[in-house]
């Protein structure tokens, strides 16, 4: 290896940009017992009301009633066929949560990340305005927006009937109670949730990297698809996450927007659990969906390493 | 030189960015149009009529008053808890060299990638096995237990590029621990604690899912809407978040002044 400039500057670009602390070091005091005494009331409130349920969750999800709706008396039994009953009765509502989840999550991308783009990179003083913009729906309550949407898109409304002159409406000539009304209403509500990732880690691409693929002849699009593309998958990954999770397990917009055939595992749950009172059956349920989205994390958080999660 | 593919490009990035941030802003549209609604019938779905009525009678519902009130309590509450708690987590681990740092951070980040439906029946399956009653305890403690990730996670990103060598020098001019803390350290990780506070208060206000399976008969002011949603839709509901929205927006562009007037006072 001849001289240390050239490898050492390019592993400095390559490296995602962090503020220096005048005297550096990466703060690593060794305060012996402090630390623990800092986060311990913190932990043990997430532990005891965190990860205990999730105890009682799968606890109760092998148990029996064996009281009344009224006076729940819940014995654990090792009941393993409240889990095969929750897949009877409703498999098919957990693959459809999925399914919309995912396309919600992949609609959310496509709108949303040419607008964080945008904002990154076309903004300029506009920058923390448009970011505003991109938060300020948050400050209507998400029951107030889904409901809007329903006026939005209710059946004698302009858009449906926009979309009824263009041909456009899926089969039973109208949007809501509809599959797409639901998956609309999903990729509405979390595509905040997609943008803002997607932004900061495109915030923290070094343009020099820009400027040296314009050096090498790269026009708009070959930059994009060779340089951007790649250095924004980490906030590509963590949108897509934030979008999928809270969709899957969403209950609003189905009970909104949808009708019958468009019910997701969260009204299934919440039908369960506050109704119908089935608590071992909905607990399965429950532990299930959690399961499910809990090793989905994992495996993430193994493959890129919990630092840049956060 | 740029190109025309180049201006075709920005231009289409920029039609496409105007219409997401319009669909983004179509539902606020909606709900603050509506709220100058003269409703037909108990629901305020269709437009009827333009009508001051609902702004100049905004208390009219006491259920809706009542409910925001409870709402206001168990965010402020539930606040003041996470942020303590969440706040000394961000200061052990960004401060500190710890063996079990990792693991920590770790466990912080699982809250957030639970779906809401299965934070809050796990909660309610606890509630449950314990014989606890439903109510404004158990809201206030399912609240706080999704804060603290946030507030953690918020401060230790403002406290990322903190100089902790300010410290020493204070120590260095004879400051003892405690006032060292008091008149050097709090002060200067306040910005990133008072970000933690405002998102754990709006997060708390908004919050429906959890809140529904652990409230009992307690009714915050989502699940007023929820329920309202079935009986009667008031316009005074879009009052109510018109208003919220204004005060928000008044605040976040007060902070915002506010920043830009303390770098223009340190530049001078």
């Amino acid at each position: 290896m001849t001289g240390p400039t050239s490898s050492e500057t390019v592993a400095e670009v390559m490296e995602p940009k962090r503020p220096a602390a005048l005297h550096a070091p990466e703060v690593g005091r060794r305060g012996g017992v402090v630390p623990y005494l800092l986060s311990l009331p913190g932990m043990v409130w997430l532990g005891v009301f965190f990860f205990v349920p999730l105890v009682t969750l799968a606890i109760t999800s092998l148990s029996v009633n064996t009281g009344s709706v009224y006076v729940p008396s819940l014995q654990m039994r090792w009941e393993w066929s409240n889990f095969t009953d929750a897949f009877d009765a409703y498999g098919t509502e957990f693959l459809r949560s999925f399914w919309y989840a995912a396309v919600a999550t992949v609609a959310a991308l496509v709108l949303g990340y040419p607008l964080a783009y945008f904002i990154a990179f076309r903004a300029g003083r506009l920058k923390h305005l448009l970011l505003g913009l991109v938060i300020l729906p948050f400050f209507v309550t998400f029951l107030l927006r889904t409901l809007a949407w329903k006026t939005i898109v209710a059946d004698d409304g302009t858009i449906v009937g926009m979309l009824e002159t263009l041909g456009a409406l899926p089969s039973e000539d109208r949007l809501l109670s509809t599959s797409w009304a639901v998956i609309g209403g999903l990729t509405y509500n979390f595509l905040p949730f997609m943008v803002l990732p997607i932004y900061v880690s495109l915030e923290k691409i070094d343009a020099r990297l820009l400027d040296a693929a314009r050096d090498l002849y790269a026009d708009g699009l070959h930059t994009l698809r060779r340089v951007v593309l790649p250095l924004s998958l980490p906030g590509v990954f963590a949108g897509s996450l934030l979008t999928f999770i809270p969709a899957a397990g969403d209950f609003i917009n189905a009970q909104y927007l949808g009708g019958p055939n468009q019910q997701m595992v969260g009204n299934v749950i919440q039908t369960e659990f506050i109704t119908i009172k089935d608590y071992p059956l909905a607990a399965a349920l429950s532990f299930v969906l959690m399961a499910l989205i809990l090793l989905g994390v994992l495996a993430y958080a193994k493959v890129l390493g919990t630092e840049d999660l956060t | 030189m740029v190109g025309w593919r180049t201006r075709l490009g920005d231009g289409l990035l920029r039609t496409w960015a105007g219409l997401v941030l319009l669909y983004l802003f179509l539902p606020i549209f909606v709900v603050v149009a509506f709220s100058f609604n003269d409703p037909e019938g108990k629901f305020n779905f269709v437009w009827k009529g333009f009508s001051f009525e609902a702004w100049t009678d905004p208390f009219k519902y006491p259920a809706l008053v009542d409910a925001f009130e409870v709402s206001l309590r168990v965010a402020l509450i539930s606040t003041a808890i996470a942020v303590v708690l969440g706040s000394a987590i961000a200061i052990a681990l960004v401060r500190y060299r710890w063996r079990t740092s990792k693991l920590v951070d770790l466990l912080l980040v699982l809250p957030l990638t639970t779906p809401e439906v299965v934070l809050g029946s796990s909660l309610l399956t606890l509630f449950l096995n314990l014989d606890q009653p439903l109510g404004f305890a158990t809201i206030v403690i399912a609240h706080v237990a999704f804060q603290v990730s946030f507030v953690t996670l918020t401060v230790k990103a403002r406290l990322r590029g903190f100089d902790w060598t300010l410290e020493d020098a204070a120590m260095d001019l004879g400051a003892n621990p405690r006032r060292t803390f008091l008149r050097v350290t709090l002060p200067l990780m306040l910005p990133g604690i008072v970000a933690a506070a405002m998102l754990s208060f709006a997060l708390s206000m908004d919050d429906f899912i959890i809140t529904y399976f652990v409230s009992g008969s307690e009714v915050t002011y989502p699940i007023f809407v929820y329920g309202a949603q079935r009986t009667e839709l008031p316009p005074q509901i879009n009052v109510l978040a018109t208003v919220i929205l204004l005060v928000s927006l008044l605040g976040i562009g007060a902070s915002y002044l506010l920043q830009r007037l303390r770098t223009r006072q340190a530049a001078v």
